[in-house]
């Protein structure tokens, strides 16, 4: 145990390093960093209410006033894009990460349980059947009440979608996970730390895990452009967010009827969510690069 | 009557202004030479008693007529009958359960023959035939005989009274069929008649030469036409298909086309199209109205099965001084003009046509009052709480106001509830798909019946020219309720015995003006106690290019109703 510290100091010194290699992840990170920055502390400096209706200033273009111009009702651009890329980015965060964490577990474990494969497969199956329309709609039919007494109608929305899209999100990352860990597990190297004793879990945490990796990242990056879009479609069925706040996905809604008199309001938002999906997805791919046990072999075989 | 004479007085005044020089030219049929008209909706059938859909309905109104119509104020006008029968002129008996209708003299089919009462007692017949399906058989509810007394005086009997009488025969969804061409169609068989399905004989102003359904249409002057100088044009092509926009476009901006129906475009692109400069748009006002409805019950979710019943009065919606502020904060010019353009105007009456039943006490509403409906809140014990909401008694005037999903109808929802705010009243907005929210679907909590929030948004109308049944939906036990698997058309759960009064005055009443005064009464008392609150008077837009005279926009018959008077502006 001793001798695994400095291991695995060096390993972490490596992980970053190479992810500095990545140009594409690193421009990407960059971004996500710019975005956040954009959503979390633009508030701060701009402080206009994102709700607030300017009447006068309707279908304003660029000013001092507004930036970015104002929308239909006189609401100030800027201001709703920062609030919906708060919206939206927690909406995708959140609701990828749930389904990574159910669809990992169960990818690993159906992969590396041989007894628990079939059932949990056939879970898979039986959640891939579900038509997720109307599963949605008895979802919000039972619980959106309770929720919204609970939390209020933003938060309250907010768990519910998240919830949703985490448990009807998960079937394809598991199916592609419990894929590679079934060819990784017969690989030599597995059957050597077995050899030597290592506990199951270990295994599977520390030698199958990192090696399928790459698939989870793949899904991830595509689950949250996906949770992104879903919440927009949601907001448009009445299913989601009140119509007054302001997601990315309600932002571009709204903004398509006015496409021809005022594309820069479908710019802003469409630009915002397909550069933070591109840059999700170059940290993906740059993280599966220095992750990935493969490169690390061929790129310094000390280790 | 008097109606008719002056219509047409205005219309030989218009046709001599037109053409000052040469009147026995003006008076030649066909003289215009070719119109054509599109309909983003494609007519695929020429008989409106096989079909519900207005474009049908509409593009047959250029070949069949009923015997009366309604002009583009609403009001009743004699067409194939000499007049209109009224309790006055003695059409209408005392006990309100005879009509009696007399033809026009010299009338003819459109292939020569002579029309006669047993071509109106025959399509009776053919569309009350239980067997056919007919499409319009509400127009013909309660009608027990229909019989020829004559040539030209044909008798309409209903088993109740019926105070309004012109539901059989009036407007552009009864007109009269030709017998000779029918006769064989009854029942049945009336689908598999194409040809006189496609190409019914009329004493419309043009008869049918090709019809392709969902496609297009071609029709020539009638040369049997009533009228000697009418139509100006000569050929008409009808056609059928592709969307709002297109259709527009074709005519404000291109001018393909002399005539589109129907313009749900978005002010700002009608705008743009008619800057062209190659046509005119026109509206014309109906009796849709886009109206808040007020819960007068508790919608919270604490009253389970009870909810949103008049077990539980709303806990502050049922304070009329609240109804009132909401209603005077708001800006309706400013909505009008961000949602609707040309196609609204603010409204104040949830009858707000024809003009005769159009009520001018409630006009004071046109003028936002931000700081009167403080007063009024203040004045009724609502005051400011440290979160700016106003509250009474523990009581917080917090909102929840749903419609349906529609950027129009977002926009509202986030303007009004600014100015809900502004006068300390908090508001969270719901919208809901259309089809869920007026799906009717008892097992949804999400339906416009079940009404399970404060406030809600929609537009509604009534058919025909007459509110009765309209009226009717706020009568005291029409609420949705369990009981009547949330069904209803009282929306407010509004229960007044003043208004319950009235309604049953109206059921006996057989004279217009006093019809009116009553419903006058009653859309007061709804919009005066606050339980509906009137936004725009919505209206249908369409388009005609600049060369294109004659056109008088109708909403309550057929757009195309006066066809025969569309001539070629010079």
């Amino acid at each position: 145990m001793i001798e695994a510290v400095p291991v695995r100091r060096l390993l972490e010194r490596h992980v970053v390093r190479q992810f500095m290699r990545h140009k594409g992840a690193l421009l990407g990170f960059a971004f996500l960093v710019f975005i956040l920055a954009f959503v979390l502390l633009g508030p701060l400096i701009w402080t206009i209410d994102p709700q607030f209706i300017d009447i006068r200033a309707r279908n304003s273009g660029m000013s001092l006033a507004h930036p970015l111009g104002a929308d239909q009702l006189g609401r100030d651009m800027l201001a709703r894009l920062m609030a919906g890329g708060r919206a939206s980015v927690a909406v995708g965060a959140a609701a990828m990460l749930l389904s990574l964490l159910i669809g990992g577990l169960v990818g690993l474990l159906a992969g590396f349980v041989r007894w628990l494969d079939g059932p949990l497969m056939r879970l898979t199956d039986l959640f891939l059947a579900l038509p997720l329309l109307p599963l949605l709609l008895v979802v919000i039919l039972l619980f959106r009440e309770s929720l919204r007494a609970a939390f209020g109608p933003e938060a309250g929305i907010f768990i519910l979608m998240v919830a949703v899209m985490g448990i009807t999100g998960w079937m394809q990352t598991a199916r592609v996970v419990r894929g590679e860990v079934l060819t990784v597990k017969e690989l030599e190297f597995v059957a050597a730390a077995r050899s030597v004793g290592a506990p199951e879990h270990r295994i599977a945490g520390r030698h199958v895990l990192p090696n399928v990796l790459s698939p989870i990242m793949v899904s991830a990056t595509l689950g949250m452009a996906n949770a992104i879009i879903t919440e927009s479609a949601l907001s448009f069925l009445g299913l989601g967010f009140p119509s007054d706040f302001a997601t990315w996905g309600r932002l571009l809604f709204d903004a398509t009827d006015y496409l021809q008199q005022y594309p820069g309001r479908v710019l802003w938002p469409g630009l915002a969510i397909s550069l933070t999906v591109l840059s999700v997805n170059y940290i993906g791919d740059g993280l599966r690069d220095s992750l990935d046990p493969r490169s690390r072999s061929m790129h310094s075989g000390s280790l | 009557m008097r109606k008719f004479t002056i219509r047409l007085a205005g219309l030989a005044i218009l046709a001599v202004g037109v053409l000052p020089v040469s009147a026995a030219a003006a008076a030649e049929r066909g003289r215009d030479g070719h119109v054509s008209i599109i309909y983003w909706q494609a007519p695929s059938i020429l008989n409106p008693y096989l079909s519900g859909g207005t474009k049908d309905i509409e593009a047959a109104s250029i070949v069949v007529e009923p015997l009366a119509r309604f002009d583009a104020s609403g009001n009743l006008t004699p067409w194939l009958a000499a007049t209109v029968p009224t309790l006055a002129n003695g059409g209408v008996s005392a006990d309100l359960k005879t009509v009696t209708w007399k033809l026009r003299e010299g009338l003819r089919w459109s292939d020569g023959s002579p029309v006669t009462a047993a071509d109106v007692a025959f399509t009776a017949e053919y569309c009350r035939d239980p067997a056919g399906g007919c499409s319009q058989l509400a127009r013909f509810d309660d009608v027990t005989a229909v019989e020829a007394l004559d040539d030209l005086t044909v008798k309409v009997t209903f088993g109740v009274p019926k105070p309004y009488p012109y539901g059989p025969f009036v407007g552009a969804t009864s007109p009269i069929l030709q017998k000779a061409q029918f006769g064989d169609c009854k029942g049945a068989r009336a689908p598999e008649c194409t040809d006189a399905n496609f190409g019914p004989v009329g004493t419309g102003p043009f008869r049918v030469t090709g019809f392709r359904p969902n496609d297009v249409i071609s029709l020539e002057a009638n040369p049997h036409y009533r009228d000697p100088a009418k139509p100006a044009f000569a050929t008409v092509t009808f056609k059928g298909g592709g969307d709002a926009a297109a259709a527009g476009r074709a005519v404000l901006a291109t001018g393909e086309f002399d005539y589109a129906w129907n313009l749900q475009l978005s002010p700002e692109v009608l705008k743009g199209m008619a800057a062209a400069g190659k046509g005119n748009v026109v509206s014309s006002f109906g009796t849709l109205v886009e109206r808040l409805v007020v819960n007068l019950t508790d919608p919270s979710p604490g009253r389970g099965e009870a909810r949103s019943t008049r077990a539980h009065p709303h806990p502050f919606l049922a304070d009329r001084a609240v109804r009132k502020a909401l209603s005077m904060a708001i800006d309706r010019k400013l909505l009008v003009e961000i949602g609707y353009g040309q196609a609204g105007r603010p409204a104040c009456n949830v009858v707000p046509a024809p003009e005769i039943y159009a009520s001018k006490a409630n006009d004071d509403c046109l003028r936002q009052d931000v700081e009167g409906a403080k007063r009024l809140l203040d004045g009724a014990g609502w005051r400011p709480g440290p979160d700016g909401v106003r509250q009474k008694d523990g009581v917080r005037l917090s909102i929840l106001y749903q419609t349906s999903t529609n950027a129009v109808r977002q926009d509202f929802q986030a303007l009004i509830k600014q100015w809900w705010s502004d006068i300390g009243i908090e508001t969270e907005l719901r919208n809901i798909d259309a089809s869920v929210f007026f799906g009717g679907d008892p097992g949804s909590p999400d339906t416009y019946q079940k009404f399970f929030a404060d406030i809600e948004m929609y537009a509604n109308n009534f058919e025909g020219a007459d509110p009765e049944s309209y009226l009717g939906a706020w009568r005291c036990g029409n609420e949705p309720r369990p009981a009547s698997q949330w069904q209803g058309e009282n929306m407010p759960r509004y229960c007044s015995e003043a208004y319950d009064r009235l309604l049953k005055e109206m059921a006996v009443t057989g004279e217009i003006s006093e019809r009116a005064r009553l419903a006058r009464e009653m859309n007061d008392l709804l919009v005066q106690d606050y339980v509906l609150i009137p936004l725009v008077h919505r209206g249908r837009v369409s388009a005609h290019a600049r060369s294109l005279g004659g056109v008088r926009l109708n909403t309550w018959d057929s757009e195309i109703w006066n066809i025969a008077d569309w001539h070629r502006a010079r």
